[in-house]
């Protein structure tokens, strides 16, 4: 047990520092000056003087000036400090801090999504499994949800209950008349700016994990355990039973993955909603040629996706028997 | 008389058409008789088997009755099959080494299984473990998950849970096929231990391989191509059979202590027919070397001898 965590310990450690490293190298191939870029949009009209000392003075900051093996070694002294540099795009902010401003929006967008769809589309999906009629009209509307891009949902359900119905605000994740305060009347901003995103995801996911779980269902209950049961007459309760705790098993996984993403997830979701979340900010910082706020975005995703991998490890050895003899190298 | 089948009839389904693969069987099975059910692949015998405990999503039952101890058994009901399952009718199944849940102990499972069946696990245990000791599997299997477990071992623990409530009979389908030749032996024996400690009453093993009957059953059934061809005694069918096919698929195997350098073994020409539109008459006229005239009519299934069932109208004589 011991060493089966202390080796994939050591796999995660290594993936990260590979990932950390392509991810300060990525965003440097950009073409374009990230300094250029923010004097220009400042504005640039004083003295040439006075734009150079301000361009030298961001230089410096950003510590850009210096060779680039010494930006590397920077990126990884600051990293290990928990310093991620500062935002180009937010002048000169932190990037924890523009990180920390948006995490909020993005979880309490995504984690509800992910969740929810994945238990209402597994449970949904079961169901399917067993009742032809369930199974003839969820099929194809699960197919359709599916295959529809997130941001092309996001659109309709933004003319339809936003534009034509008016029944939520499609824009921005509080209303712009409103400061950030523990009050019920921003708390229904809140939740009425949240409801369109919400729904675009979740129900894209909803369809993916319905269909996913009513095809495994239908694999489990043809599986020779399942015939086996049924021979032997046990009661459909149990057999049903056994074949969705089996099909669960690649639902955990994928579960995992998605909550990995959660981050950069709802990208275009953010971008179409204009929801103050860690996509849009992502969305920015590439438009702004942001180095350091890329590079902290991506770390984050990074950790994150590392982080849910390595709860699924822990939570397939809970649920999957399986994977625990191999642990001990058991012969099967 | 302990199971009692008349011409039973069950058809698969297929887009083509009903495919006949068990084309009215009638035969009995005594009071602690382990009977062989023997044929080539796609004669019927796998079909036989399961029509006997669950027909699958494909079969189709059309015709016929079977009678199990004065019971009749409705085997066209999957949910009135359900209560005489496991208690009167068990099986060993095909897939033996993948019956068991993977993810599941296999003490839990069968404490599930035997609970959802309204049995007391409590109660059944000392039992359980006897027939663990008895099989020589290590009593902690229970404590294990299939996965941690050999072949053999799955096998002979499924034939354990399979047995559990004491079935009047059980059909052991093609239990020794994916096994080696050694293993083959001892389940051959195990399931004769089983009728001899009285787990069960009657058997039916099917299998393709002949000679693991002659350890094994006490009488031998024929079939081919849907149909039942010959039953008769053990001894009588390696020695004294009397359909022009039992005597072919016999004299195909290879005996003990016959050199075959010099001597090919003989088969038998030609394939089965189709079972989708089947030939009209005996199904063996198109490979039989004996075949006439009169074999275009069907032959009936009737005793030649004392219990002696044949299907030929070389044996029974074309008037009868």
């Amino acid at each position: 047990m011991r060493r089966y965590f202390g080796r994939k310990l050591l796999t995660y450690t290594l993936t990260l520092f590979i990932a950390a490293t392509i991810d300060w190298l990525i965003p440097r191939f950009m073409p374009g000056d990230p300094v250029y870029g923010l004097m220009s949009r400042m504005g640039n009209n004083s003295s040439p003087e006075a734009a150079k000392a301000l361009s030298d003075y961001y230089y410096n900051l950003f510590g850009l000036n210096q060779p680039i093996w010494q930006q590397y070694l920077n990126f990884w002294g600051g990293l290990l400090h928990g310093d991620l540099g500062r935002s180009v795009f937010e002048h000169g902010q932190p990037v924890t801090d523009a990180i920390m401003a948006a995490v909020p929006y993005t979880l309490a967008l995504l984690i509800p999504a992910i969740l929810l769809s994945w238990w209402a589309g597994n449970s949904f999906g079961a169901l399917a499994a067993r009742r032809k009629w369930l199974d003839n009209t969820m099929l194809p509307v699960g197919y359709i949800l599916t295959a529809t891009p997130y941001m092309w949902l996001g659109i309709v359900l933004a003319f339809v209950f936003g534009f034509t119905l008016k029944m939520f605000p499609f824009a921005n994740s509080y209303g712009l008349n409103l400061e950030p305060s523990f009050t019920w009347l921003f708390f229904t901003d809140l939740v009425a700016h949240w409801m369109l995103p919400f729904l675009s995801l979740f129900l894209v996911m909803f369809g993916g994990w319905a269909i996913g779980m009513r095809n495994m269902i239908i694999y489990e209950l043809d599986a020779d355990y399942s015939r086996y049961l049924e021979a032997l007459g046990a009661p459909q309760r149990l057999v049903r039973k056994y074949a969705f705790r089996n099909a669960m098993l690649p639902q955990i996984t994928g579960l995992a993955l998605q909550l990995g993403v959660i981050v950069a997830g709802s990208l275009v979701t953010e971008i179409v909603f204009s929801y103050q979340g860690v996509g849009l900010l992502l969305f920015n910082a590439i438009k702004s040629e942001d180095y350091f706020l890329l590079q902290g975005i991506f770390l984050f995703v990074i950790v994150g996706v590392l982080a849910a991998n390595f709860l699924v490890d822990i939570a397939y050895v809970i649920v999957d028997p399986r994977t625990r003899v191999g642990m001990r190298g058991g012969t099967a | 008389m302990s199971l009692q089948v008349s011409d039973l009839k069950v058809y698969y389904r297929t887009l083509a058409g009903d495919v006949k693969a068990l084309d009215g069987a009638t035969f009995s099975i005594a009071d602690k008789e382990i009977m062989g059910l023997a044929g080539e692949s796609g004669c019927g015998k796998s079909t036989l088997g399961n029509s006997l405990i669950r027909l699958d999503g494909r079969m189709r039952y059309v015709g016929g009755s079977v009678n199990l101890d004065g019971n009749e058994l409705p085997v066209w009901d999957n949910q009135g099959m359900n209560e005489f399952r496991f208690r009167d009718v068990s099986v060993i199944p095909q897939y033996a080494m993948s019956a068991m849940n993977p993810t599941r102990k296999i003490g839990t499972m069968t404490a599930e299984l035997l609970e959802s069946r309204g049995e007391k696990y409590r109660e059944i245990k000392p039992e359980l473990l006897r027939r663990i000791d008895l099989v020589g599997l290590d009593r902690d299997v229970l404590g294990r998950y299939p996965i941690e477990l050999s072949g053999g071992m799955k096998q002979r623990m499924v034939m354990v849970i399979s047995t559990l409530l004491d079935p009047s009979l059980l059909i052991a389908d093609e239990i020794t096929s994916a096994l080696d030749v050694s293993t083959q032996r001892a389940v051959a024996e195990t399931l004769v231990s089983f009728r001899d400690h009285g787990f069960v009453k009657s058997m039916i093993v099917i299998t393709h391989d002949v000679s693991i009957l002659y350890q094994t059953a006490d009488t031998i059934l024929i079939m081919y191509a849907g149909k039942l061809a010959e039953k008769a005694p053990t001894k009588t069918i390696i020695e004294g059979a009397m359909h022009p096919y039992t005597k072919m698929l016999i004299s195909s195997l290879p005996e003990v202590g016959v050199r075959y350098a010099n001597k090919k073994l003989s088969g038998i020409p030609g394939s089965p027919p189709s079972l989708l539109r089947p030939p009209v008459g005996c199904r063996f006229r198109a490979r039989c070397p004996l075949a006439f005239d009169k074999c275009v009519e069907e032959p009936p299934f009737v005793k030649v001898a004392r219990d002696h069932m044949a299907a030929c109208w070389k044996v029974t004589g074309s008037d009868a």
